[in-house]
C-alpha cells in the first residue's frame, strides 16, 4: 500500500474498461479492484498501453550534450509515453565498446525516467571498415542486443556480411541505415521535380532501396537477423514485403514524420523539415502507412534527433538532418494511423510497444499481472495546437510546432512510479529519488 | 462625384495659342528654343505648342520629353512610380528650354525637372508652360506661360483632359465630396 | 511593386514586362554623358557576396552607383564568414549597421528566401544568385536582351510571345536555367533545352519546356536564340558526362553547327565562356552573338530590379 497507484476505469487497448492496481514497481491486478492504494487516479476516458519503446533515438550524450542529454532525452521519452529507449551509437566517443555502453546504461538508470537500452556501433567509429567490440558490448551489463551505424549505412557488402554472421552468435539484430553513400553524395532532399526547382541536390528512393534489397538477400543467404531502420519509400516497402514473404528474417521500422510529413515542407527552405532519410512524396507516405498497417512494416520508431538552434536557424545545405520525435509520435501515430482507421488500438501496442521491445530482445510482459508496471495512459480526444512547451528535451526542432495534433499524454508510469503526472513531467529529483528506491528493492546494480 | 468642366475645347485651344504667342514674344523668336514636356501630358501639350508656334511663324521648334521620376523627392512615401522614356532630342547647352507640364501644384515635379536638366546640360535659360496653376506651391517656383489660373482647394483635383490620352480635351474640376 | 527578387518563377507577367520598361528608360538615361539619377541616394545597399563573381558584384555595383546610392561591398572571403560566423550572425550585424537593402549572392539554395522571410532582418532582397536554384537578374537581362533584338525600339510593354529559345548544356547545375524556363514562359516563349541525360534535372518532364538530347534536331526548327551555358570540369570526375571532346561534339555550339545556323538566331551566353568546349569563338565573335549586349543591360536591368524594390511603398497607388 506504500507504493501503491491506482487507475480507476482506464480504457484497455483493447476496450475493455478496467482498474489497474500497480505495486511496488509491478502491475498487481487488472480489473474491478476495490482494495485501496496510496494514489488513487482517475483515468476514465484514457487508454491505458504498456510503456512505449522506442527503438532508435538519438540521446546525444556523450559528446553532443548542448543537443541533449541522457537525463534530458529520458525526459523527452516519458513525456511522448516512453518508457524504454534505444540510443544509437553515433555518440562522441561513438558507443563501439563496452565503456560507452555501460556509461549510457548507469546514466540512463540514475536519470530514472525511462529504460535506457543502448545500440552499439557496428563498425569501430562508425567508419565502416573494421567491426566494433559487439561481443564485448554484448557481454558487458548493457547486454546490448541492436547493433548499428545509424547516420551511416553499412555499405561495404562484405562487412555487412560478416556482421550479420557475427551477431547471430549472440541473438543480435544489425539495424541498417540503408543509405547508399555514393547515391546521396551532397542530397538534401527527395529527388524529384521539387529539388530540382528548388535547386536541392536530389537523394534517390533508390539510394534507400538498393541497399535494403542488397540486405535482405544477405541475410537471407547467412541466416541473419536484419532489421531496417527508418524505412522511408514505396519501393522500400514493397521490397521488404517481398523479402518477408521469402520468408528471411526482417524487420523494418518507419519514422512517425515519415506517416505524416511529405517533401513539400521543403519549399519554405526552413530547416526544420531537413530530415535524413528525407521527406518523401505523398505517395511514398500512402505506401508506409499501408506496410505499416498490413504488417510489412513492423514498428515505429523516433529517430529523436535533437540539434541545437544553430544548425537549423541557417542555409539548408548546411544546417545538420533530423528532428526531434519523442513527444509528439503517439500524437502522429493517432493522427495518421488510428484516425484513419487504419490501426487499432491494439496494433498500437503492438508496433509501438511490443514489437520494439521482441526486435530490441527485450522481455515484454505487456499490461499483465506480475509484469514490471511501465504504463503510458493517452487521453485520445485531447487536441493542442503543439508548441516548445510540449517539448521536455533541450532542443526545439520539431516539425509540428504550429500544428494541432490530437492526443495527450496523461500519466506515464515507470516501474511503478509516474514520470509524468497529470500531463506534467515529473521533476528529475522526484523521479531519481525513486529510482534510487526502486533500485535498492530489486536489487538491481548501480552503474 | 461632382466634376464641373472649367475649359473646353476651344477655351484649351486659345490657351495653347496663347502661350505659343507669349514665347515667341519673349524669346524674340524661336531660335534657340527647345520644348521639353514632362510626360504624360505635359509632352503632349509640348506637341501642341510646337504646332502653334509652326504656324505662327513657321519654324520647327525641337522638343522632347523628360521623365522627372528618379529625381523626386516623394520616391519613398508614394506607391512605385514606374518612370516615362525621356528623349531629348538636341544638345541643350546654350538653349532657351520651356518646360511644359499640366498642371503646376506643389512646385516638386518643376523642382525635379530642374534637376534632371542639369544632368542633360546646361541652357542660358529655363522657362516654364503650364496649362493650369492651381496654387499651393511648396516650393520658391512660378510659371512664365500659363493657360489658366484656377484657384483650388487642396481636397480637389483638376483633371486636364487631352484628346490624344483621353479623347476629348477639357479641364474639369473634381470637388471629390464622395469622401 | 514587388518586396523582393529572389525568383522568377513567383514573378508575374506584368511585373517582368514592368522591370523591362523601367531597363529601358534605364538603358536611354545610361548613354546620356553623365550616366548618375538620384534616385536611391542616402540609400544603402550591401553586395553580400558568399561566392566569388566579379562579373555579377560589379554590375551590381554599376546599377547601385548610378542611381546613387552607397554601396557596401561585403565578401566571405576575408570577412569573419571564414571565422565561422553563421549566416544569421552576420545578418543581425548587417540589420544594426542600417542597410537598406541586400544584393546577395550565395552558394546555398534558399539561402536569399531565408533572408527575406526570416525576421532575422526587415529590408528588401534581391537574389543574385543562390546555388542551384536561381539567378532572376541574370533571366531579365536575357530577356531584356531577346526582346530589345526581336522587338527593336516597339520593345516597350510588350513579352517574348511566339518566340522560340533554345537553352543548352548543364541544366541539372544552372540556376540560370531555372530563372530563364520560368521568365522565357511567363513572357510567352517557347523553351527547348538540350543536354545529355545525365544533365537534366530529375521531374524536369513537369516543366514548361521541351526536352530534347539531340541538339542537330533542336536547331533544325526555327530558332530565334540559342543559349549556351557554361559546362564545368568537374562535371566530367562526377560521370556526367566522358569527356570534353564528346560534350563538345554532341553538345556544343561548334563551327560546324554554328555554320549551320540561320543568321537570324542571336548566340547567347551568361558567360564566362569556356570557348571551344560548349562555344566556338565564331560564334561567340560573331554579329549574330548578343553576349556583350548582354552584359551591358545586365546593368540597365539591375538598375530597373534596384529602383522598383527600393523606392515605393506597398501602398495601392491612389491616382
Amino acid at each position: 500500500m506504500s507504493n501503491s497507484l491506482l487507475f480507476r476505469q482506464a480504457t484497455l487497448p483493447g476496450g475493455e474498461q478496467a482498474d489497474v492496481l500497480v505495486r511496488d514497481g509491478l502491475i498487481a491486478e487488472i480489473g474491478t479492484i476495490s482494495s485501496e492504494a496510496s494514489r488513487v487516479l482517475d483515468a476514465a476516458g484514457l487508454r491505458i498501453l504498456p510503456g512505449l519503446v522506442d527503438l532508435h533515438t538519438h540521446l546525444r550524450e556523450p559528446g553532443f550534450e548542448a543537443s541533449e542529454t541522457i537525463l534530458t532525452g529520458s525526459q523527452a521519452a516519458a513525456a511522448g509515453g516512453y518508457t524504454t529507449v534505444f540510443p544509437m551509437a553515433n555518440t562522441s566517443p561513438v558507443a563501439d565498446n563496452a565503456s560507452v555502453v555501460e556509461l549510457e546504461l548507469s546514466r540512463g538508470r540514475e536519470a530514472g525516467y525511462v529504460q535506457v537500452q543502448p545500440i552499439g556501433a557496428v563498425t569501430a567509429g562508425l567508419a565502416g571498415t573494421a567491426l566494433a567490440d559487439l561481443k564485448g558490448m554484448a557481454d558487458s551489463r548493457a547486454r546490448v542486443r541492436v547493433f548499428s551505424d545509424d547516420g551511416k549505412c553499412v555499405h561495404d557488402p562484405l562487412v555487412m556480411r560478416r556482421a550479420l554472421e557475427y551477431v547471430s552468435a549472440f541473438d543480435g539484430v544489425i539495424a541498417q541505415h540503408a543509405q547508399e553513400p555514393r547515391l546521396t553524395e551532397q542530397a538534401q532532399m527527395n529527388e524529384g521535380e521539387l529539388a530540382s526547382r528548388l535547386g536541392l541536390a536530389g537523394w534517390p528512393a533508390i539510394a534507400e532501396e538498393t541497399i535494403i534489397a542488397r540486405d535482405v538477400l544477405i541475410a537471407e543467404s547467412v541466416g541473419a537477423a536484419l532489421h531496417i531502420c527508418h524505412l522511408s519509400t514505396a519501393g522500400s516497402v514493397d521490397v521488404v514485403r517481398w523479402a518477408k514473404q521469402r520468408g528471411i528474417r526482417v524487420t523494418a521500422e518507419v519514422t512517425p514524420h515519415h506517416l505524416l510529413l511529405t517533401e513539400d515542407l521543403a519549399e519554405s527552405y526552413d530547416a526544420r523539415f531537413k530530415v535524413n532519410p528525407p521527406l518523401r512524396t505523398s505517395e511514398d507516405v500512402l505506401a508506409v502507412r499501408r506496410g505499416l498497417a498490413d504488417g510489412t512494416i513492423d514498428i515505429v520508431a523516433t529517430d529523436h534527433a535533437p540539434h541545437p538552434s544553430e544548425s537549423k536557424e541557417c542555409e539548408w545545405d548546411v544546417a545538420a538532418f533530423g528532428m526531434v520525435g519523442l513527444e509528439s509520435a503517439l500524437s502522429i501515430v493517432l493522427l495518421t494511423m488510428v484516425e484513419t482507421g487504419e490501426l487499432s488500438w491494439v496494433d498500437v501496442e503492438r508496433v509501438m510497444s511490443r514489437t520494439p521491445a521482441q526486435i530490441g530482445r527485450l522481455d515484454w510482459q505487456g499490461l499483465s499481472v506480475g509484469a514490471p508496471a511501465r504504463l503510458t495512459l493517452v487521453d485520445p480526444g485531447a487536441r493542442q495546437v503543439f508548441a516548445t512547451e510540449h517539448l521536455a528535451g533541450r532542443s526545439t526542432n520539431s516539425p509540428y510546432l504550429g500544428r494541432v495534433l490530437p492526443g495527450r499524454i496523461v500519466y506515464t508510469a515507470f516501474e511503478g512510479y509516474l514520470t509524468v503526472d497529470d500531463g506534467a513531467l515529473v521533476p528529475a529529483e522526484t523521479v531519481a529519488g525513486h529510482a534510487l528506491d526502486y533500485a535498492m528493492q530489486r536489487g538491481v546494480p548501480r552503474g | 462625384m461632382t466634376a464641373n468642366t472649367v475649359m473646353q475645347s476651344a477655351d484649351v485651344a486659345r490657351a495653347i495659342t496663347r502661350i505659343a504667342h507669349e514665347i515667341l514674344e519673349s524669346n524674340r523668336g524661336s531660335d534657340n528654343l527647345v520644348l521639353l514636356g514632362i510626360p504624360t501630358r505635359g509632352v503632349t501639350l509640348a506637341d501642341r505648342i510646337a504646332a502653334a508656334i509652326h504656324a505662327i511663324d513657321g519654324a520647327d521648334v525641337p522638343r522632347g520629353s523628360l521623365d522627372v521620376t528618379m529625381y523626386r523627392d516623394d520616391l519613398q512615401s508614394n506607391p512605385l512610380r514606374e518612370p516615362s522614356p525621356t528623349a531629348v532630342p538636341v544638345d541643350i547647352d546654350q538653349a532657351t528650354v520651356v518646360l511644359v507640364d499640366d498642371v503646376l501644384y506643389s512646385g516638386r515635379t518643376v523642382r525635379a525637372a530642374l534637376d534632371a536638366l542639369t544632368d542633360f546640360g546646361r541652357p542660358d535659360v529655363v522657362r516654364l508652360a503650364v496649362l493650369i496653376d492651381r496654387g499651393h506651391r511648396e516650393l520658391p517656383i512660378r510659371a512664365d506661360y500659363v493657360g489658366k489660373n484656377l484657384p483650388s482647394s487642396p481636397g480637389e483635383r483638376i483633371n486636364v483632359c487631352l484628346v490624344e490620352t483621353d479623347g476629348v480635351d477639357a479641364v474639369e474640376i473634381d470637388r471629390g465630396d464622395d469622401a | 511593386m514587388i518586396p523582393h527578387l529572389l525568383s522568377t518563377r513567383d514573378l508575374s507577367r506584368e511585373s517582368a514586362i514592368s522591370l523591362l520598361d523601367t531597363a529601358e528608360d534605364m538603358a536611354i538615361l545610361g548613354h546620356r554623358d553623365n550616366k548618375k539619377l538620384p534616385a536611391l541616394r542616402g540609400k544603402t545597399i550591401v553586395n553580400l557576396f558568399y561566392e566569388d563573381s566579379t562579373r555579377t558584384r560589379i554590375s551590381f555595383e554599376v546599377a547601385q552607383k548610378r542611381l546613387s546610392a552607397d554601396v557596401i561591398n561585403f565578401s566571405a572571403k576575408g570577412s569573419s564568414v571564414s571565422k565561422g560566423e553563421s549566416f544569421k550572425d552576420t545578418i543581425l550585424t548587417l540589420r544594426e549597421l542600417g542597410v537598406d537593402g541586400v544584393v546577395i549572392r550565395h552558394p546555398s539554395s534558399g539561402a536569399p528566401q531565408l533572408l527575406a522571410e526570416r525576421d532575422w532582418i526587415d529590408v528588401p532582397v534581391v537574389n543574385a544568385g543562390d546555388g542551384t536554384h536561381e539567378h532572376p537578374t541574370q533571366a531579365l537581362l536575357d530577356a531584356f536582351t531577346l526582346r530589345k533584338n526581336i522587338h527593336g525600339a516597339d520593345s516597350r510593354g510588350r513579352g517574348l510571345d511566339g518566340a522560340h529559345v533554345i537553352i543548352v548544356g548543364d541544366i541539372l547545375h544552372s540556376r540560370v536555367a531555372r530563372s530563364n524556363v520560368w521568365l522565357l514562359e511567363h513572357l510567352g516563349a517557347r523553351v527547348t533545352v538540350v543536354a545529355p541525360v545525365t544533365l537534366i534535372p530529375a521531374g524536369a518532364s513537369r516543366w514548361p519546356i521541351t526536352i530534347s538530347h539531340d541538339l542537330d534536331s533542336a536547331l533544325s526548327q526555327p530558332v530565334d536564340a540559342v543559349m549556351m551555358l557554361r559546362v564545368q570540369s568537374e562535371r566530367m570526375r562526377d560521370a556526367y558526362f566522358p569527356n570534353a571532346h564528346e560534350y563538345s561534339q554532341g553538345w556544343g555550339l561548334t563551327e560546324e553547327r554554328f555554320a549551320a545556323l540561320s543568321p537570324q538566331t542571336l548566340v547567347m551566353h551568361p558567360g564566362p565562356m569556356n570557348r571551344g568546349l560548349e562555344i566556338c569563338s565564331t560564334a561567340a565573335d560573331s554579329a549574330q552573338s548578343v553576349i556583350l549586349q548582354q552584359v551591358a543591360n545586365g546593368v540597365f536591368v539591375r538598375m530597373s530590379v534596384l529602383y522598383s524594390i527600393l523606392t515605393g511603398t506597398s501602398e495601392v497607388p491612389h491616382e
